[in-house]
C-alpha cells in the first residue's frame, strides 16, 4: 500500500484489529459488574425497577459479548500468521498465558452464562445471582491473564534468554511484572467508566426523547454516580500508571510529553500543545506551562526526566502520535470529571432528570470512555516500540516475512470483513438500546418461553429482529 | 524427568482438533448442503439442528490456536506464517458464516436470502481452506532460519486445493449423515438420496490423497511400506472400506444413527492416517514434537489449566448434546 512498509502493514492490521475487538471485552466487563450490582440490588431493596434494568442490559450484554467472541477468534491466530518470530522467542511465555484466557473464557461460558441468560426460571434467586457474579469475576479473570501477558512484553521480568528463546523461570514473577498491577487497575477502571458513559448517554438518549420511566431515571442516575466517583478514581490511577512508566520506559514518556531536552537546573514544562517533529529533533508551535512537568512527574518544581535526546534515534518512539493520543485521552477525562461534578451539582439541585444540558452533554460523552481507552492503549503500545518485548527484541525483528503486497491484501480483507460484520452487529445493538427498559410484566421475553428449556446462544438471549419492522412493507 | 510433556500436549492438541473436526464438520457440512436444500422451511429446520451447539464446536478451534502456541511456538509460529492466506480465509469464512447464522433468525423475509447466501459460502470458504491448510500440512515446510521456505503462495498445489474440496466432501457427508439423524419425513428422505453419491466421492478423495501423498513424498512412502509401520498401516484402509460399505448399508433401510456414527468412524480413520503418516512430526517433514516444543516451565503451566478445565468443557459438552437429543421438526427452534 502506498508507501508504507510491511512492517508498518503489520502494525496496522494488529492495530487495527485489536482496537475493534478491545471495545468489546471493555464493555463486557463494565457490564458484567454492571448487572451484578442491579441483581444484587434488587434481591437486597426489592425494587422491581432494577429487575427491569437487569433485563435490558443483559440482552446487550449478549450481543456484545457474541461480538467480543467473534472478533476474538482473529486474536488467538494473528501471533503466528503475522507474528512469527516474535511467536517463536516469546510464545513460551504469551501462549500460556493466552491459553488460561482462552481456558477462563471457556469455562465462564460453558459454567455461567447459560445460567445468566436463560437460567430465570429454571434456577432460585439466589444461584442466579451467584451465576451472575461469576461470569462477572470470569470477564475479570480474563483481563487479568490478557493483561498480564500484555504488561510482560512492556516491563519483562522472571525469564532468561536461552539459546535466543524465552524461558520463563518465575511465573509469579512473569504475572506480577512492575507494570501489570497499574496496568490492570487502569484498564478495569476505563472498562467500568466507559460502560458508565455508554448505559448514562442511553438514559440521556431516552430522557431527551421525553421517556422519564422509572428505569430511564434510575440507570442515568446510576451511571452519573459512577462516573463522579470512577473518573478522579481514573486519574489517581492514571498518575500512578504514569510514575511507573516513567521508571521503567523514560523513553515513552519524554515522547508522550514531546520533551527532547533539559536544561540544568530548570524544571520541565508542561506542553499543552505543540507538534513534535522526529527528525527536526523539536516540539514545534509550543504552549506551555513552565515546571508543570515536572510536579506532576517528580512531584518537586524542578525535577528533571530524561529528554528523548538522551535515547538514540532508533530507540526513540514517535513522540507526533503519542503526545495527541495521550492528550486526547487525558481531555476526555478531564471532561469525564466535569460531566460527574456537574451531574453531583445538578443532583444537589434536584434538577438531575430536567437538566437538558446535563443530559446533552452526558449523551455527547457516551463514546468518549471507548475512544479515551483506544487512546490510553495507543499511548502505551506505540509508546513501547521500537521494541515488541521492551528491551529484548524489536519489532522490525518480530514480523513476519510477508511483503506489503501481501499484508496489503490482508487489511484490505479484514477491513472491509470488520467494517461490514461489526458495523451491523452495532448498529444492532444500538437499536436494542433505542428500545429503552421495559416495565416488569410488559417484557414477553422475561420467562423466556421460546428456549423450550434449552441451553441457547448469547444472541439466542434475544428477540429484536435485525431490521426495522417499518422496511418490511 | 519421567513425564513426556511435549507428547501430552501433543495428544490434547491433537484431541482439540479432532474434536473440532468431527463436531465443526458436521455443522459447516449443513451450510455446505444448503445448495442441494431449496425450501426456506427445510433450510430452518437443518440450521435449528445445529443452533444450540455450533459455537460450542468452534471453542475447539480456540483452543487448538492458543495450545498450539503454549505448547509448540515454533510449529505455531512457521505454520501460520506460511499459511497466511488460508488462515485468513478460514477465518474470514467463520466469521461470516457465524454471524450469517445469527443474522438469519434475525433477519425479515427480503433479507433472509442474502444472509443463507453468506451462510453457504462462509461455510464451504471456511471448509475449503481447512482442507487446504490440511494439504499444505502433510506437503511439509522447509524451514531455515525459522520461516519456510516457499513464500506466501507455497500453499497454492494442486494437491492443497485438491484436499480442500476433500474436506468440502468429507463435511457435507457428516453433515449429510446428522441431518439422517436429526431429521425426518421429506426433508430427511432427500439427504439419504444425496448421501450416497456424496460418501462415495469422499471415500474416492481419501483414495486419491492415499495415492497422490506417498507418490509426492518419498518420505512417507518410505514410513508406509516399510515394516513394522506397513503392519500398523495395513488395517487403515481396509477399515476405510469396510466403515463406507456399513454406511452404505445403514443408509438403507430406515436409518438413524447408523449413518453419522460410520461416517465419524470413516473420517477418524482418516484422521488416524494422519497422524500415523506424521508422527512424531509437527512440522513435516523434519521437525519433530521435541524440537518445536516450548521449555518444561511453559508446558507444565498450561497444562495445570488443560487438565483442570477441559474436563469441565466435555461434560457440558455432552450434557448440551443430552439435552438436545431426538429429532428436530419443522417449525420448531432453540433460537
Amino acid at each position: 500500500m502506498i508507501g508504507f512498509t510491511a512492517l508498518e502493514l503489520a502494525r496496522v492490521q494488529f492495530g487495527f484489529t485489536m482496537s475493534f475487538h478491545i471495545i468489546f471485552p471493555a464493555i463486557t466487563i463494565g457490564l458484567a459488574a454492571y448487572l451484578a450490582v442491579l441483581e444484587g440490588l434488587w434481591l437486597w431493596k426489592r425494587d422491581d425497577t432494577y429487575l427491569d434494568l437487569y433485563h435490558f442490559w443483559s440482552k446487550i450484554f449478549a450481543v456484545n459479548f457474541a461480538m467480543g467472541v467473534v472478533s476474538g477468534l482473529v486474536m488467538a491466530y494473528q501471533f503466528g500468521t503475522n507474528w512469527s518470530f516474535y511467536s517463536q522467542f516469546a510464545g513460551s511465555i504469551t501462549g500460556p498465558l493466552l491459553a488460561y484466557e482462552v481456558l477462563t473464557a471457556f469455562f465462564l461460558e460453558a459454567g455461567f452464562l447459560g445460567v445468566m441468560l436463560f437460567g430465570w426460571s429454571k434456577v432460585g434467586r439466589g444461584l442466579h445471582f451467584f451465576a451472575t457474579v461469576m461470569v462477572a469475576l470470569g470477564t475479570m479473570i480474563s483481563a487479568t491473564w490478557i493483561l498480564a501477558s500484555n504488561s510482560w512484553m512492556q516491563t519483562p521480568q522472571g525469564h532468561e534468554v536461552i539459546n535466543g528463546v524465552v524461558v520463563p523461570v518465575d511465573w509469579l514473577a512473569i504475572i506480577l511484572n512492575p507494570s501489570f498491577p497499574y496496568r490492570l487497575a487502569h484498564m478495569v477502571t476505563a472498562a467500568m467508566l466507559s460502560t458508565a458513559l455508554f448505559v448514562g448517554a442511553s438514559g440521556a438518549w431516552h430522557l431527551l426523547r421525553g421517556n422519564s420511566r422509572p428505569a430511564v431515571k434510575r440507570m442515568f442516575s446510576m451511571a452519573l454516580w459512577m462516573v463522579l466517583f470512577t473518573a478522579p478514581l481514573q486519574v489517581v490511577i492514571g498518575d500512578m500508571h504514569g510514575l511507573n512508566t516513567l521508571k521503567h520506559q523514560p523513553a515513552k514518556i519524554a515522547a508522550v510529553e514531546g520533551h527532547w531536552s533539559n536544561t540544568p537546573g530548570e524544571g520541565v514544562p508542561l506542553i499543552l500543545f505543540g507538534i513534535p517533529d522526529m527528525d527536526a529533533e523539536t516540539t514545534r508551535y509550543k504552549v506551555e506551562i513552565p515546571r508543570l512537568a515536572s510536579f506532576i512527574l517528580t512531584h518537586s518544581w524542578d525535577g528533571q526526566i530524561p529528554g528523548l535526546k538522551e535515547f538514540a534515534p532508533e530507540d526513540r518512539p514517535n513522540s507526533t502520535i503519542l503526545f495527541w493520543a495521550f492528550r486526547v485521552m487525558v481531555g476526555l477525562g478531564s471532561l469525564m470529571v466535569l460531566l460527574g461534578l456537574y451531574g453531583a451539582w445538578a443532583r444537589w439541585r434536584r434538577r438531575l432528570f430536567d437538566s437538558p444540558v446535563l443530559t446533552r452533554f452526558a449523551l455527547w460523552m457516551g463514546p468518549s470512555g471507548v475512544i479515551a481507552l483506544l487512546a490510553g492503549w495507543y499511548v502505551t503500545e506505540i509508546g513501547r516500540q521500537p521494541w515488541v518485548v521492551y528491551g529484548l527484541m524489536r519489532t522490525k525483528d518480530a514480523v513476519s516475512t510477508h511483503s506489503a503486497m501481501t499484508l496489503s491484501l490482508g487489511l484490505v480483507i479484514l477491513v472491509a470483513m470488520y467494517f461490514a460484520v461489526f458495523g451491523i452487529g452495532i448498529a444492532y445493538l444500538l437499536r436494542l438500546v433505542k428500545h429503552g427498559p421495559l416495565a416488569h410484566g410488559e417484557d414477553v421475553l422475561e420467562e423466556a418461553p421460546s428456549i423450550n428449556q434449552r441451553p441457547a446462544r448469547p444472541l439466542s438471549a434475544v428477540d429484536e429482529p435485525l431490521t426495522p419492522k417499518s422496511t418490511e412493507s | 524427568m519421567g513425564i513426556d510433556l511435549p507428547l501430552i500436549w501433543f495428544l490434547i492438541i491433537g484431541f482439540g482438533v479432532m474434536m473440532y473436526v468431527i463436531m465443526d464438520g458436521f455443522d459447516l457440512g449443513i451450510g455446505i448442503l444448503f445448495p442441494f436444500i431449496r425450501s426456506r422451511e427445510d433450510r430452518d429446520t437443518m440450521v435449528n439442528t445445529v443452533a444450540p451447539v455450533w459455537d460450542g464446536n468452534e471453542t475447539w478451534l480456540v483452543l487448538g490456536g492458543a495450545g498450539l502456541m503454549a505448547a509448540f511456538p515454533k510449529a505455531y509460529a512457521v505454520l501460520l506464517s506460511a499459511l497466511y492466506i488460508p488462515a485468513l480465509g478460514l477465518l474470514m469464512g467463520l466469521i461470516w458464516r457465524g454471524v450469517s447464522f445469527e443474522f438469519r433468525f434475525k433477519a425479515n423475509d427480503a433479507h433472509k436470502p442474502f444472509w443463507d447466501g453468506a451462510f453457504m459460502t462462509g461455510s464451504f470458504v471456511a471448509a475449503f481452506f481447512q482442507g487446504v491448510m490440511l494439504g499444505a500440512f502433510i506437503n511439509g515446510h522447509h524451514v531455515v532460519d525459522g520461516v519456510a521456505t516457499g513464500g506466501v503462495l507455497a500453499w497454492l498445489t494442486p494437491f492443497n486445493v485438491f484436499t480442500g474440496l476433500g474436506v468440502v466432501v468429507g463435511y457435507a457427508l457428516l453433515g449429510a449423515t446428522w441431518l439422517i439423524l436429526k431429521t425426518e419425513g421429506q426433508l430427511q428422505r432427500l439427504v439419504i438420496r444425496a448421501t450416497t453419491p456424496i460418501l462415495l466421492a469422499t471415500l474416492a478423495s481419501l483414495l486419491i490423497v492415499s495415492v497422490w501423498t506417498p507418490l509426492n513424498h518419498p518420505a512417507i512412502a518410505q514410513r508406509w511400506f516399510s515394516l513394522p509401520n506397513f503392519l500398523f498401516f495395513v488395517p487403515v484402509p481396509i477399515l476405510v472400506l469396510l466403515s463406507t460399505w456399513a454406511t452404505l448399508r445403514s443408509l438403507r433401510a430406515e436409518p438413524h444413527a447408523g449413518p453419522f456414527i460410520w461416517s465419524l468412524i470413516l473420517v477418524f480413520l482418516g484422521y488416524s492416517g494422519l497422524v500415523i503418516s506424521i508422527w512424531p512430526n509437527i512440522l513435516p517433514p523434519d521437525i519433530s514434537i521435541w524440537e518445536a516444543a516450548a521449555p518444561p516451565q511453559s508446558l507444565g503451566f498450561a497444562l495445570v489449566g488443560a487438565l483442570l478445565i477441559i474436563p469441565m468443557i466435555l461434560v457440558y459438552t455432552a450434557w448440551s448434546y443430552y439435552v438436545f437429543r431426538g429429532k428436530v421438526k419443522a417449525g420448531e427452534g432453540y433460537h
